[in-house]
């Protein structure tokens, strides 16, 4: 007698290359975006959920069949996706755009990764995907959700902790939300989107960089996946918080008191 | 008698490792590289086998610090972008 399949889970990590979060950011002259000509590096919620993904296929082995990463962007991108290949995952695919192209928004990301988990299909489907909860360029924080909606499946959006339970095809997820934690048990197939609190990413040795080398990249248009990146929205004008007044130093207390009664203090007295 | 080949390659791995990092080391007045390639040199001639494996060790531990170190700041840095507690907004003061 044959024994069953075993259930088996592929795992699906988009991730985004995004300035890196030690830039000081600046606004253009035209204060229509910011300065880009700094270093770029992968979104740290995506590197907890590359991370996570890591982790789930050391606790549960052999039952989590693959691990693929995907990123939507420019040629550049790709270094991030070598970053992620080095953290563990099996293979990327990566939807390039020209560098001339705009950002994509998060419809337009989400239509993305629909089209991607279709052609996953023959290879046998994606049941799980893991993704950070915002960018911090944009910090949308919709593309997740928007994805959910769009696949018609569960979501578990700012996880704090996903424990699979591969044989029911089900998942237990503890959610951050305002005032405490909240626990959810999804039917996979299941979008999550990981929280600051969910892990600790590792960092890529060069023995494993050296070996993610080999590791396969697909490239694709979105001609190929027949989506329309084309933005909605319309940035008007970016601009700078308004700079922090400084303080001002007082030589002695008469001083402090004649300026608090400048400011109308009145209940400081001579 | 000369290092094994096997230490060898550890040390030039142990090297490139330690240098990678250097680059994105938080402090730029802080030589990373020249410290690194000093420290390197000065023990390029040891022999004894116990010896080279404690300097070894250190440039490990050095590794492994430096690692933690990067974690940690952009761990702190994040926490303080992305507060737990909505109401607590980092740009509030």
């Amino acid at each position: 007698m044959r024994p069953s399949a075993a259930r088996l889970l592929n795992i699906l990590v988009p991730i985004k290359r995004t300035v890196d979060y030690a830039v000081k950011i600046r606004v253009n002259p035209d204060q229509t975006g910011i300065d880009l000509n700094v270093k770029h590096s992968m979104n740290p919620f995506d590197e907890i959920a590359v991370e996570e993904a890591v982790r789930l296929r050391e606790k549960l082995k052999d039952e989590i069949k693959s691990i693929k990463v995907v990123t939507i962007g420019p040629p550049k991108s790709s270094e991030t996706l070598r970053t992620a290949l080095a953290m563990g995952a099996d293979s990327a695919v990566h939807v390039e755009l020209p560098d001339s192209a705009p950002a994509p928004e998060p419809l337009g990301v989400a239509k993305a990764l629909r089209a991607v988990i279709a052609r996953e299909k023959e290879k046998g489907g994606v049941d799980l995907v893991i993704m950070g909860k915002q960018a911090i360029d944009d910090d949308a924080g919709q593309t997740g959700q928007i994805l959910a909606g769009l696949m018609d499946w569960a979501q578990a959006t700012f996880a704090s902790k996903v424990v699979l339970d591969v044989g029911k095809k089900e998942a237990t997820v503890t959610r951050e939300i305002d005032g405490g934690l909240e626990e959810l048990r999804c039917r996979l197939p299941l979008v999550v989107t990981t929280d600051l609190r969910l892990n600790e990413p590792r960092y890529a040795s060069l023995p494993n960089i050296m070996k993610a080398k080999k590791k396969p990249i697909e490239k694709l248009t979105p001609a190929d996946l027949g989506i329309d990146l084309t933005p909605r929205l319309e940035t008007l004008k970016v601009e700078e918080p308004p700079k922090r007044v400084g303080g001002g130093k007082v030589a002695n207390v008469d001083e402090l008191i004649a300026k608090l009664k400048e400011a109308g203090i009145t209940a400081a007295k001579a | 008698m000369m290092a094994s080949k096997a230490t060898r390659l550890r040390v030039i791995a142990l090297y490139k490792d330690l240098h990678r990092l250097g680059r994105e080391y938080p402090d730029p007045s802080y030589n990373f590289h020249g410290k690194l390639r000093g420290l390197f040199e000065k023990n390029k001639d040891l022999k004894d086998e116990e010896e080279i494996e404690k300097a070894i060790k250190l440039g490990e531990y050095i590794r492994n610090e430096t690692i933690a170190l990067y974690s940690l700041r952009k761990y702190r840095h994040l926490k303080r972008m992305y507060p737990k507690d909505s109401s607590s907004d980092p740009f509030l003061t």
